[in-house]
């Protein structure tokens, strides 16, 4: 067993591209953890798609032996932890089991929204913070400014930042000395009731659920009984260990440790991150902090382009739900696009991540419709009923207001973005709060905006209008009574649900004009005349009309070239048939995705 | 072999549309020689073609022998009761070359004494001398590559004759006394307006053609036309092609031609024997660069580049680049797809019944754009037969 004077438990915390897999991968290739000819670019991200794009979704953790220049080795846990906004929910659990945190900043980038949101959560959760800046080898790295910063940030001084090139090495000793003399030791009670806290869980299919857990106090031990505090579910210990980053099976995890546990449990929403597991004969009376049901905040349809998959889709959404307990959907029924399920994410990336998820591994051909946050609709009688999507609103009749969800957001720009910020901000309804320099050239800026407004192309106007140097964290902030409206749109005199839209009364002509011109783009020719129609209630609002195809066909056949002529149009069907049939008209996919897409 | 054609087994002023006329045209063979020279290449064209600027481009001659060879090598003769010559340009090879590789067509194969032997030309390669030795080499039917006679049209389609060039070609042409005279005109060029079409159709019609052939300007891939458009130049509008081809579907019936293909117009007894037998399936036999054949239920092709040709043909060999056997429903939904370009309308065959009967089928026969007329299928709006032909793509082999 290692003294818990020996153990370092730490996550690193960085904007997505700042180097935090490359750090990682450093640190494990320097401790020796893992060889120059295992190594491969993030090697704790174990999905295809975290690899791709070069983001960590799902946390993890690894076990690393550092011997310091004192002599002494230290066992060094490193938990990895997702970088984007809509995991913050993982991040606060992998946080709560550390003590520290390394806080890496991009030398040329600076400080982002998202660090810092992640910076001030480790703050409060009472970890001690190493600040490090990073890809000081880069030619447009100013890692004076960054260190600058960093310490204006957390408080101390520019002296106490490290500075590394995680490509190169430069600065990884000096950093690994760092962790063990300025991070605390674990804090515990050795001898006490077991108290672990799960602060990630995956499913395997051999295995069932895996969790990884950090022990707070006592120990657990191999076929032990042990208690799933929130689910009160009693099983026992199958297995124990630790990742090096290989598997490594241990008999015991003492107080202070960080490893994964296998129960056999096959069901996970038994075994729920935040949850805390303790000693079944001699429970402790105290849970560790409570766990929180993720709040999905983006609502989309999912349906099968084949009205055959629907089953699949169910099973495949199931299947993923095993990993993701984030995941929620019930099934749902559009006029438009036949059987589906009505899904919530955690925001946008999230959405496209199970979306992408979907059609690769489980070979789906999915059309989704345009995302909605959920409103509240207050009713006359009194009652308050949830809106997921734009066909739960209830009739004007009955309908007293709607309330939309608001969050709370804070920008970083460069100064000389401020304006633009502004402008953008109050395009979508914001209204400003607190402004602080983070240093001359730096701002700091905080909002409360309804989350419609940002959920969509906000991040993307964000970065294309400050030139990418503006970063974004937000989160939930209450609701509150808005003026807001369904438009509808239909096609050929048919409202398609699938294109509904809740939007605020101001800009709602602006919406179903955009989206009635996107349409009539998007919406291929017909064998009649299409009339789409953008409408409040039985009010139209606008109009367009898509022609009557006139001309589909080649003009010149000869002998030699019928088999060619047959094979273009056999191409030409395949694409046909990601079209869905909504009443007499074909609607490609895209066009389902429009309201995305749109530029108001 | 003589001058003079009619339609084999059927009354010469047989309508062009008539459906007895198709079913008969299935049974005829015919043969196809590719002549690849150009003077230039056109920036629409991605025929297999050598401008006489480019390597090659002085090879007629070789060439000539090559095609004499791959003649002597055919294995499979049978009776011809159509030959083609096409390009390329036919017309930049001498008549009595041309007339070489019709007299061994005719003593490999024997072509009927009324077989239709047709020939494409360029006007500006066209005199009364060139005509009457085509005449009397044997060809009997001339199709001119006219196009327009808007000078601005032309010169954006990249000809270099003029419209009295391609006007007193013709004119000669009839003095010479072919049978049929042919022209091939290109509707919806970005530099067209309407005005210039309608006087190109009726200035072509005033000509007195036998059969006219009008195709709307198509962007192929490859092309320096695709190019040019994706580098922002106009590309042509098929809502203006449609109002173009109306206007010379109108004016060829007005004057007496009877449409009998999706871009094909003719009098009575003047439809073009070789084209219709194509269409419904009939075998030929190809020569020449890139030149594809159908015989025995399999497509089979030549070598497209000239110079790889040449070299496989002198060598002693086949110049053969690939062929491709049909099963039985795909050369069922080949005659199907392909016959549905044709006024006559296609017989149901084994696909047509699945095909009205499947959900497309039915949509198309509702809106009106098919209809059943006793055993056969007959696309009203020919515009439209493309979005037909995909649709008969939803029935499967089991359906049938």
């Amino acid at each position: 067993m290692t003294a818990p004077s020996r153990i370092r438990n730490f996550s690193i915390i960085a904007h997505i591209d700042h180097g935090k897999s490359t750090l990682a991968d450093r640190l494990l290739e320097r401790t020796g953890a893992i060889s120059e000819r295992e190594m491969r670019d993030q090697v704790l991200d174990e999905m295809d798609i975290e690899r791709e794009r070069g983001i960590t979704i799902k946390a993890n953790a690894v076990r690393i032996d550092y011997t310091a220049l004192s002599g002494e080795t230290y066992q060094l846990n490193l938990i990895d932890t997702p970088g984007h906004v809509d995991f913050s929910y993982e991040v606060s659990r992998s946080l709560e089991a550390c003590e520290g945190a390394l806080l890496v900043v991009d030398a040329s980038q600076g400080v982002e929204a998202q660090t810092l949101a992640n910076a001030y959560l480790a703050i409060e959760e009472g970890l001690e913070v190493i600040p490090v800046v990073n890809k000081i080898d880069l030619p447009a790295a100013d890692p004076d400014r960054a260190a600058e910063e960093l310490a204006s940030v957390l408080g101390g001084s520019a002296d106490e930042v490290i500075r590394v090139s995680a490509k190169t090495g430069i600065g990884i000793d000096e950093l690994l000395e760092a962790i063990v003399e300025r991070l605390p030791e674990p804090e515990g009670n050795s001898k006490g009731p077991l108290r672990a806290l799960v602060f990630d869980s995956f499913y395997d299919t051999y295995r069932g659920v895996v969790s990884h857990i950090r022990v707070v106090d006592g120990s657990i031990a191999k076929r032990e009984a042990v208690r799933f505090m929130a689910t009160h579910l009693d099983v026992e210990v199958d297995e124990l260990g630790i990742r090096r980053p290989a598997g490594e099976v241990v008999d015991r995890l003492e107080a202070g440790e960080v490893g994964y546990l296998i129960t056999g449990v096959k069901e996970i929403d038994l075994i729920r991150v935040g949850d805390t597991v303790t000693d079944t004969d001699d429970p402790t009376p105290v849970a560790l902090p409570g766990y929180q049901e993720p709040k999905p905040m983006v609502f989309s349809g999912l349906f099968p382009t084949d009205g055959d998959d629907f089953e699949r889709l169910r099973e495949a959404l199931e299947k993923l739900r095993l990993n993701d307990s984030s995941l929620v959907y019930q099934a749902e029924t559009s006029r438009a696009l036949g059987f589906g399920f009505r899904v919530g994410f955690l925001g946008l990336l999230h959405m496209e991540i199970v979306r992408e998820r979907l059609e690769r591994e489980y070979g789906l051909d999915l059309v989704a419709t345009a995302p909605s946050v959920a409103y509240l609709a207050n009713l006359a009688s009194g009652e308050q009923v949830p809106v997921r999507s734009p066909q739960d609103l209830p009739d004007a009749s009955v309908l007293e207001s709607i309330e939309e969800p608001y969050v709370k957001v804070m920008i970083i720009t460069p100064s000389e973005y401020i304006g633009t910020v502004m402008e953008l901000v109050q395009q979508r309804r914001g209204t400003m709060g607190e402004m602080t320099y983070l240093s001359p050239e730096r701002a700091e800026i905080h909002y409360r905006v309804p989350l419609a407004e940002i959920v969509f192309d906000f991040f993307d106007q964000l970065k294309s209008r400050t030139r990418g140097y503006a970063s974004l964290d937000y989160e939930p902030d209450g609701y509150q009574v808005s003026e807001l409206v369904r438009v509808n749109i239909l096609l050929n005199g048919i409202p398609v649900d699938a294109f509904s839209t809740i939007v605020h009364r101001d800009k709602a002509y602006t919406y179903g004009k955009a989206m009635v011109n996107r349409l009539r783009e998007l919406i291929p020719r017909q064998l009649f005349d299409v009339p789409i129609q953008a409408a409040i209630g039985t009010r139209i609002i606008s109009r367009e009309t898509i022609k009557a195809k006139r001309k589909d066909v080649t003009a010149k056949c000869y002998g030699g070239d019928i088999t060619r002529k047959r094979k273009l149009l056999e191409r030409q069907k395949e694409g046909k048939r990601r079209m869905k049939m909504v009443g007499q008209v074909e609607v490609p996919q895209e066009a389902f995705v429009a309201a995305l897409k749109l530029e108001t | 072999m003589s001058t003079g054609y009619r339609i084999p087994d059927t009354e010469y002023s047989v309508s062009p549309d008539s459906v007895e006329l198709a079913e008969q045209a299935r049974s005829w063979k015919s043969a196809y020689v590719h002549i690849p020279f150009c003077a230039q290449r056109c920036p629409y064209c991605d025929f297999a073609v050598v401008a006489a600027d480019e390597p090659g481009g002085d090879e007629a001659a070789r060439y000539v022998e090559a095609i004499l060879a791959e003649i002597a090598m055919e294995d499979t003769p049978f009776p011809l009761d159509a030959v083609n010559f096409g390009g390329g340009t036919p017309t930049r090879v001498d008549a009595s070359d041309l007339g070489r590789i019709l007299g061994a067509l005719d003593q490999r194969f024997g072509i009927a004494d009324d077989a239709e032997v047709s020939i494409e030309a360029n006007p500006e390669d066209w005199s009364p001398t060139y005509g009457d030795a085509l005449l009397s080499a044997g060809f009997n039917r001339v199709s001119f590559g006219v196009q327009s006679f808007d000078p601005v049209v032309l010169n954006s389609l990249g000809r270099t004759h003029s419209p009295d060039e391609a006007e007193s070609a013709v004119r000669a042409a009839r003095e010479s006394g072919f049978d049929t005279v042919n022209l091939d005109l290109i509707y919806g060029a970005p530099a067209e307006t309407n005005d210039s079409w309608s006087a190109t159709v009726d200035r072509a019609l005033g000509l007195g053609p036998d059969h006219l052939s009008a195709y709307a300007l198509t962007v192929e891939g490859g092309t320096a036309l695709s190019r040019a458009i994706r580098g922002g130049a106009p590309s042509p509008d098929p809502d203006v092609q449609a109002d173009r081809y109306e206007y010379v579907d109108a004016a060829a019936r007005a004057a007496g031609f009877v449409r009998y293909e999706v871009s094909n117009w003719a009098r009575p007894g003047r439809a073009c024997l070789y084209n219709l037998s194509t269409w419904m399936m009939g075998e030929f036999l190809a020569f020449g660069t890139g030149a594809h054949d159908y015989r025995d239920g399999a497509r089979g092709r030549n070598i497209r580049r000239l110079d790889a040709y040449l070299s496989k043909v002198e060598s002693g060999e086949r110049p053969r680049s690939g062929s491709e056997r049909l099963d039985d429903f795909e050369s069922e939904r080949e005659r199907f797809m392909v016959g549905l370009r044709l006024a006559a309308g296609v017989a149901l065959g084994s696909i047509g019944g699945p095909f009205v009967e499947c959900f497309d089928g039915g949509r198309l026969l509702d809106a009106g754009i098919v209809r059943v007329d006793g055993d056969r299928v007959v696309v009203e709006r020919p515009l439209l037969t493309d979005l037909v032909a995909r649709s008969v793509l939803s029935v499967s082999p089991g359906d049938c």
